[in-house]
């Protein structure tokens, strides 16, 4: 296959998970907009950062006083995943030019990953299998840039009535649903959230986030030798 | 907010993609610590939403008369069972309208 019918090939296999990427994009814009962040900031975060969790934790911990470091940590956390992709793909893309790492770096979200994981294990000896990933990820880069527009232009309109930062919480419980009916994970979750609610007050600096995170994480880890050693 | 802040943030965030494409030649991690990673969504959501649904614009509990519980709750029985993130998104958010702006 030519470079250009991967990269195709790449836009149509990340396609319908573009469908949950519009609302969540909106509402990141309408968020943005709605704490008085103002346009140019919320598009550059959208630009700048490209990552939905992690403009999310941003917008939600600036608006509450944490400090830079409480902030940046806590990205860092909800980014930890991404290590999981980079290692995964390295093999694939071990081989490849420095400029492309960079470009492939700054596109590689949940979805492309999804999408192309799959492609690069099929199609090992191609030397041109990369340009899947390109084109899976600038797809999300697209729509995610417009929808985050769309956003701003409607947090502009609509009325803060409409109680939209309930919004946050709903579609990130939406991003967990696949892992509802997995015991484990509802442990960790409940944990996490446990921790984050009573936690709120008494752990110092908003570090509620991070502490919470990390303290699930520790229990994910005890629940995975549980697994491993049964074995 | 300052421009700073987003782009230390976009850097953070750019970091954790390239750190592992850049340094490995090919996949060293073990089964564990995959295992491990593949939790990060289940152990760090939560704490974004749990508090945002149980606790007031002052960060004390609600759960009397609190129509984010309630909406919530119809939000993770919806995806439950559709597993559609659309549908959870949209049946949370009319519920949450009907509950504020009829029922309460």
């Amino acid at each position: 296959m030519t470079k250009s019918k991967i990269f195709f090939k790449g836009i149509l296999d990340v396609g319908p998970l573009m469908i949950p990427v519009v609302p969540f994009g909106i509402i990141f814009g309408v968020i943005g907009m709605d704490l008085g962040i103002g346009p140019y900031m919320t598009f550059g975060m959208s630009v700048i950062v490209f990552g939905g969790a992690s403009q999310i934790v941003l917008l939600q911990l600036f608006s509450g006083g944490a400090s830079s470091i409480v902030i940046l940590s806590s990205v860092g956390a909800v980014n930890s995943r991404h290590l999981l992709y980079g290692a995964v793909l390295s093999e694939h893309l071990s081989g490849l030019k420095f400029i492309w790492k960079v470009i492939i770096s700054y596109v590689l979200v949940d979805q492309a990953f999804a999408v192309s994981n799959e492609y690069l294990k099929k199609n090992k000896k191609n030397k041109n299998k990369h340009y899947h990933l390109l084109g899976g990820g600038v797809t999300c880069w697209t729509i995610w840039q417009i929808s985050t527009l769309v956003g701003i232009f409607l947090g502009s309109i609509v009325s803060e009535e409409l109680g939209l930062k309930f919004a946050i919480p709903i579609t990130f419980l939406a991003l967990l649903i696949n892992d509802f009916k997995k015991i484990k994970n509802v442990i960790v979750m409940l944990v996490s959230g446990l921790i984050a609610t009573f936690g709120y007050h008494l752990i110092p600096f908003k570090a509620y986030i991070i502490v919470a995170a990390l303290s699930a994480l520790f229990v994910a880890a005890f629940l995975t030798n549980i697994k491993l050693s049964k074995k | 907010m300052h421009w700073s802040l987003i782009i230390y943030c976009g850097i953070i965030t750019f970091l954790t993609r390239f750190s592992m494409i850049a340094l490995l030649k090919k996949d060293t991690f073990d089964q564990k610590t995959k295992i491990i990673l593949s939790y990060v969504p289940s152990a760090i959501f939560p704490a974004i939403i749990f508090p945002l649904i149980f606790l007031d614009n002052t960060g004390n509990l609600d759960f009397e008369n609190n129509p984010k519980i309630v909406a919530a709750i119809v939000a993770v029985i919806i995806g439950y069972f559709s597993k559609n993130v659309i549908a959870t998104i949209f049946s949370g958010i009319v519920f949450y309208w009907f509950l504020i702006f009829i029922f309460y």
